[in-house]
């Protein structure tokens, strides 16, 4: 067993957390306050490859492995949630399910310009009415001829208003006995007729980030735009948060280490009582419970991502990891705030955004709620994964980078 | 054209680096290219994009200055030497400057040499400069930006930051250079970079490859120590007025000849 990460790795996470913390972190304060997504990110992790960081190169990528995806997530939630969320939406839930379950032809017309960074990606499975039921998805896609046509509102999706493509799924059966049965995958143009996005302000975190909706009306699309077989679309939905949950999972672990780093150096700083507050017994365990939520957590999604690079089916390891990582980051961030006591609990130090930021990824991509029945259901034996027709490619550097 | 950077492995700037029983430790800190030299490495890529050509990266350490070598790779480096040696455990920067001049020959056709100002371990700064004597070559220190710089026509043009203001220098290739931080943000390493860094087969060349007796070091650390710990103490000065206030602290700031 090899804990230690390859020169690879360290090089890329030096590369993610520098650009993170010179070029995102002087300003994510006034962007977070403005609610607005600063207007250099998409562009700026593009053109550093960041946003295509774990595709084969033949495909537009940069080559590197899962765990390359992990670390970064990492690097980038450590600053602030909105960057992870980028990856987590454009490269997990999306990109890397083209790369699952797309045609050659789909991989060249979406996958490339994806992983190059020329177009931005997102994610539709959402809707006003449904969230953790996505049997209750009431987007409807019609057949027409070649084409299908699409109808329907999407809700709290990450990046609408910035993103070029989205994958939405809509039902295209309704007379099925299991409703999770009717449902398909399709990449839509944002641009298209019949397509509108907005934002919705006014959320608790991630407040430098996009966060919106999609309205689907009367939308023709080819059927080549049709990711998977019809009536295959839960499955895949499925699979692409395997890949989603795996960059909140890191993401979550970067921001149990910010709110750690942070609480660390508040405590030698801040005096009370005539010395340092870390010298105080109940300071110094809020700092070891970060320490120990941090290693778990990260010990965690490395795991998954090892499997990843193996070519192993890890909804199990990933829906841990993912369930772990953000309840410890909410914990460890409300912790920090305790630590850093009424400073905390203002704007002028970091804490209590990460506190508003880690409360959205206990939420979206299946609630704790919903991980505690997954891994219930694993335990009980209720739960059984059973071979998919397209399964995430296993890593191999030769086939990556060549 | 071709170019070489010399880069060294330090301590990353975050570690806490102490003395304890008598030498220098930074715990399990990372070792890291030294910030000024990625300034250097920077400017020795912005000539070769202009230029064309070659830059080779060169370090003289044991297996930790690996790192600092692949940084420079992935930056864009075309190729990286090690210089390692058993008789090279703690040289100063007279017999590194010996070391990286014969490399330079041996390295040959070489038109321009660049180096950071300093190290932020030893903070010594003269490597530059001791490089070019040995090399018998122009030395351009502490250079804030490059005007001009022809290969074929041999000529350089550089401005100097020093206390008094900026320096014009002109003089001729090939020459060594050290950079300041004026001379523009260093690049971060690419992806390609990386891949081609991290499958990198670094050569390891000793003294004898460089034709080069062992030499000695001029320069002993015979005692290293931690500096003295500062006792700091805050007193608020309190008055009826700002007047007031302003009075006493002038009287205080006099009192402990702080001016």
């Amino acid at each position: 067993m090899d804990f230690g990460l390859t020169d690879e790795h360290r090089m890329v996470q030096k590369l993610v957390r520098d650009f993170a913390q010179n070029e995102v972190k002087p300003v994510i304060k006034d962007y977070d306050r403005a609610q607005e997504m600063a207007p250099f990110i998409l562009p700026r992790m593009a053109e550093l490859g960041i946003l295509g960081i774990c595709f084969p190169v033949r495909y537009g990528g940069q080559g590197m492995d899962y765990i390359s995806l992990g670390l970064a997530c990492e690097e980038l939630e450590a600053v602030d949630s909105t960057l992870r969320v980028v990856m987590s939406v454009h490269v997990g839930l999306n990109s890397m399910g083209l790369l699952q379950w797309g045609t050659e032809n789909q991989k060249q017309k979406f996958l490339v310009p994806q992983a190059r960074g020329e177009k931005i990606a997102c994610f539709g499975l959402t809707e006003p009415g449904a969230g953790s039921d996505v049997a209750a998805i009431a987007s409807t896609a019609k057949r027409a001829g070649e084409e299908y046509v699409i109808n329907g509102e999407k809700m709290w999706i990450s990046l609408a208003t910035k993103a070029d493509h989205a994958l939405i799924f809509a039902r295209t059966t309704q007379d099925v006995s299991d409703p999770h049965d009717g449902l398909s995958a399709f990449m839509v143009e944002l641009d298209r007729s019949g397509v509108t996005c907005g934002d919705i302000h006014g959320k608790l975190g991630v407040r430098a980030g996009s966060t919106g909706f999609i309205s689907l009306q009367e939308v023709h699309i080819p059927e080549s735009n049709r990711i998977g077989e019809e009536g295959e679309g839960f499955k895949i939905a499925m699979a692409c948060l395997d890949n989603g949950r795996y960059t909140v999972a890191a993401g979550a672990t970067g921001l149990i280490r910010a709110s750690l780093e942070a609480s660390v150096d508040y405590a030698h700083e801040r005096e009370a009582f005539g010395r340092e507050i870390g010298k105080f017994q109940l300071v110094q365990q809020k700092i070891a419970r970060m320490v120990q939520s941090y290693e778990a957590a990260r010990l965690l999604y490395l795991r998954a991502g090892w499997m990843k690079n193996q070519g192993l089916r890890n909804s199990r390891e990933t829906s841990l990891a993912k369930w772990y990582a953000t309840d410890a980051s909410f914990d460890a961030a409300a912790e920090a705030i305790q630590v850093h006591g009424a400073y905390g609990y203002s704007d002028e130090y970091d804490v209590e955004r990460y506190l508003r930021n880690a409360k959205g990824a206990i939420i979206y991509e299946g609630t704790s709620e919903i991980h505690q029945l997954i891994q219930a259901g694993y335990a009980l034996d209720y739960r059984n994964d059973r071979p998919l027709r397209c399964e995430l490619p296993a890593y191999d550097v030769e086939v990556w980078q060549s | 054209m071709k170019s070489v950077v010399c880069v060294k492995h330090v301590p990353d700037t975050a570690a806490k680096v102490v003395v304890e029983d008598g030498e220098v430790t930074w715990g399990d800190a990372p070792l890291v290219i030294n910030p000024w030299d990625e300034y250097a490495v920077e400017t020795a890529l912005l000539q070769q994009e202009t230029h064309g050509g070659d830059v080779v990266v060169v370090s003289v350490g044991d297996e930790n200055a690996k790192e600092a070598l692949k940084h420079a790779l992935a930056m864009g480096c075309s190729e990286a030497i090690l210089i390692k040696d058993p008789n090279l455990s703690e040289p100063d920067s007279l017999v590194v400057s010996h070391v990286l001049a014969a490399a330079i020959r041996k390295i040959g056709e070489v038109d321009a040499v660049f180096l950071g100002k300093q190290a932020i371990d030893g903070d010594v700064g003269v490597t530059a400069a001791q490089t070019a004597r040995v090399l018998d070559w122009p030395a351009f220190t502490l250079v804030s930006a490059i005007t001009e710089f022809d290969p074929g026509s041999r000529k350089i043009r550089v401005e100097r930051s020093i206390e008094e203001g900026r320096q014009i220098l002109e003089g001729e290739l090939p020459a060594v250079i050290s950079v300041v931080k004026d001379i523009g943000e260093p690049r971060y390493p690419s992806f390609m970079g990386i891949r081609k860094a991290s499958r990198a087969n670094i050569p390891e060349w000793t003294l004898d490859d460089l034709n080069i007796e062992p030499l000695s070091s001029a320069v002993a650390w015979p005692e290293v120590m931690n500096p003295p710990i500062r006792e700091i103490t805050n007193e608020i000065i309190e008055g009826d007025s700002p007047q007031d206030i302003a009075d006493r602290l002038a009287d205080k700031i006099m009192e402990e000849k702080v001016l």
